[in-house]
């Protein structure tokens, strides 16, 4: 790690998750960390508690699709801060798309319920324990998750602007 | 205030009913004391508040799926429609974020020019809020004076960019234009006579008793709880968190400027009043400071790969040509990975996820708006209290609903 305070972050999480954690990476300086699904609330806990770190900040919580990762083709992605160190952690979980199920962070963030619901809007990400889940911004009848990559935005035919044409 | 009490059923009830008949009332989504399409369906005991349901999404325009399909200097304008009250700040952080994927280095110049039209922004921003704070406790005189300054704001942005409130100003890499002349006499003027009606407003509004009473202890909420909704902005310093991304991870060379980072007690309406009463005297300092410090330079960087060349150019070079042709087509060189950059938003941290595979557009786009997180706080703000409070307590959380709805 470039940075001593990445450093002491991902000391902290390994000392403790050991080969739970299982990759780090530092893209453009924000440590990103990938732990199992089904630990997400204890690290988030965990990091939330540790009394040096305390990080109890939950900035962002959205997903994305990958359809061409097996398996993991949905990455369900935490942003929490420490203010008081002015750290921030980037932790993403990958679930698959057949069974999309983590659990809720509620519990431990207010600010979690209506991301989770966004999320579950758009992704279809089932987060159990969630007091709410039900749709947020689309209209409740709508009986698809329109942020997947299945979902063109435009006419599939249309081929103007696809990337073959031009060398990539 | 009457008393309330909570019941093992964890519901309120107030003591001082007037019939004990519970009323469910729909307030919104078009109301005139909502300031926007914002739904509340609330169970009141006459005018007490016992719960409040929000229901949004109903200017919803699927932003994030729209920047998968567009080329990066395309995505601006989508940006321009989330907070409306300030669009130049939404436009900037979206150039910084490119500009970070890219690993673009803007010239000191630039990125005081877009420090400038930032805190000018932020004023307007600040300038509606707290003047409809005014209106909404009756007090409308405030507001006309207030809403003819954002109008020269606006004439400033204008001259820059041709727009008013949409205004996709600036590019990926700098300015579309230098500050022309008009812009800098309007700026002057600006700084030289806006303070004098800012006091004027303020000795209006600030410390009358009638709006005092009105204001102060309705809708509050402590720093804790305020954290754990994810607050930020002036409602998070309100409540006494001196959390600003200015400060604690500074862009466009914030650190090179001196101001304050005004924080509340109590975290009620009064409070979020007086915090944006003085960022608003704040931000005027930091446009002082910069256009006293100013860089000598060019309004642009060479950076002919995002940088559209002057147009007349384009016309004699072939270079010119080809880089114009690339960047109208979309055809920049961007670098795949991931990157998140916040910018301090007039309502809050206002935050790009985004996430490149090196293909013409974003793979994917999040926009961490700062209302969409804090509005869900405002149930348990206004459990308890009158429905005249509730709606201050709206108008002073500042809730756009462009980007609530994103």
């Amino acid at each position: 790690m470039s940075n001593n305070q990445n450093q002491l972050v991902l000391d902290a999480l390994q000392q403790r998750f050991g080969a739970e954690v299982l990759s780090a990476s530092e893209p453009y300086g924000l440590l990103t960390v990938e732990v199992p699904s089904n630990r997400i609330i204890d690290v988030l806990s965990f990091l939330k508690e540790h009394e040096e770190l305390r990080m109890d900040f939950l900035t962002d919580l959205c997903a994305v699709h990958y359809p061409e990762d097996p398996g993991r083709e949905i990455a369900v992605v935490y942003h929490v801060h420490s203010m008081v160190l002015n750290i921030r952690l980037r932790i993403k979980a990958f679930l698959p798309i057949s069974n999309p199920e983590i659990a809720s962070a509620t519990k431990l963030y207010s600010a979690a319920n209506w991301m989770e619901r966004e999320t579950y809007d758009f992704y279809g990400v089932q987060f159990t324990g969630h007091p709410d889940l039900r749709r947020i911004l689309n209209v409740d009848s709508m009986d698809y998750f329109p942020l997947r990559k299945e979902y063109a935005l435009e006419d599939e035919t249309r081929n103007d602007k696809d990337d073959r044409f031009f060398g990539r | 205030m009457s008393e309330l009490n909570i019941r093992n059923t964890g519901q309120l009830v107030s003591s001082e009913t007037i019939d004990g008949e519970i009323a469910v009332l729909n307030l919104g989504p078009t109301h005139p004391a909502t300031h926007g399409v914002f739904q509340n369906v609330l169970k009141v005991d006459g005018e007490r508040i016992l719960e409040a349901e929000p229901t949004i999404g109903y200017i919803h325009r699927a932003f994030e799926k729209l920047a998968e399909r567009r080329p990066y200097n395309q995505i601006t304008p989508i940006t321009d429609r989330l907070n409306y009250c300030s669009s130049p700040i939404n436009n900037m952080g979206w150039h910084m974020t490119v500009e970070k994927l890219a690993g673009i280095e803007v010239s000191k110049r630039v990125e005081y020019m877009r420090v400038i039209i930032m805190e000018l922004a932020r004023i307007a921003d600040h300038l509606v809020c707290n003047s409809v704070i005014g209106v909404d406790t009756g007090a409308l005189t405030g507001f006309t004076y207030m809403f003819q300054e954002r109008e020269r704001i606006y004439e400033m942005f204008e001259a820059v960019c041709g727009a008013r409130l949409t205004t996709n100003i600036g590019r990926i890499g700098g300015f579309e234009r230098d500050f022309p002349e008009d812009f800098k006499r309007k700026l002057d003027d600006f700084l030289k006579t806006f303070p004098k009606r800012f006091d004027e407003f303020d000795s209006l509004i600030t410390r009358n008793r009638i709006f005092m009473d009105r204001v102060i202890k309705a809708g509050p909420i402590t720093a804790e709880r305020a954290l754990n909704y994810g607050f930020t902005g002036p409602n998070l310093r309100a409540a006494g968190v001196d959390y600003d991304v200015r400060v604690m991870n500074p862009y466009s060379s914030y650190e090179d400027f001196e101001f304050n980072i005004p924080i509340g007690k109590d975290g009620d309406t009064y409070d979020r009043f007086m915090v944006r009463q003085h960022e608003i005297r704040e931000s005027l300092s930091i446009i002082r400071q910069a256009l006293n410090n100013m860089p000598a330079g060019k309004h642009y960087t060479e950076v002919p790969d995002y940088y559209l060349p002057p147009k007349d150019e384009v016309y004699k070079s072939m270079e010119a040509l080809i880089y114009h042709f690339k960047i109208v087509m979309g055809e920049t060189p961007i670098p795949a990975g991931e990157v998140y950059h916040a910018v301090e938003g007039a309502n809050g941290e206002l935050g790009y996820y985004l996430i490149s595979d090196g293909g013409r557009t974003p793979y994917r786009l999040h926009f961490r708006r700062p209302c969409f997180i804090y509005y869900q706080a405002y149930p348990e703000m206004i459990q308890g209290s009158l429905l005249s409070d509730a709606v201050l307590t709206m108008s002073s959380m500042n809730v756009i609903a462009g980007e609530l709805d994103a």
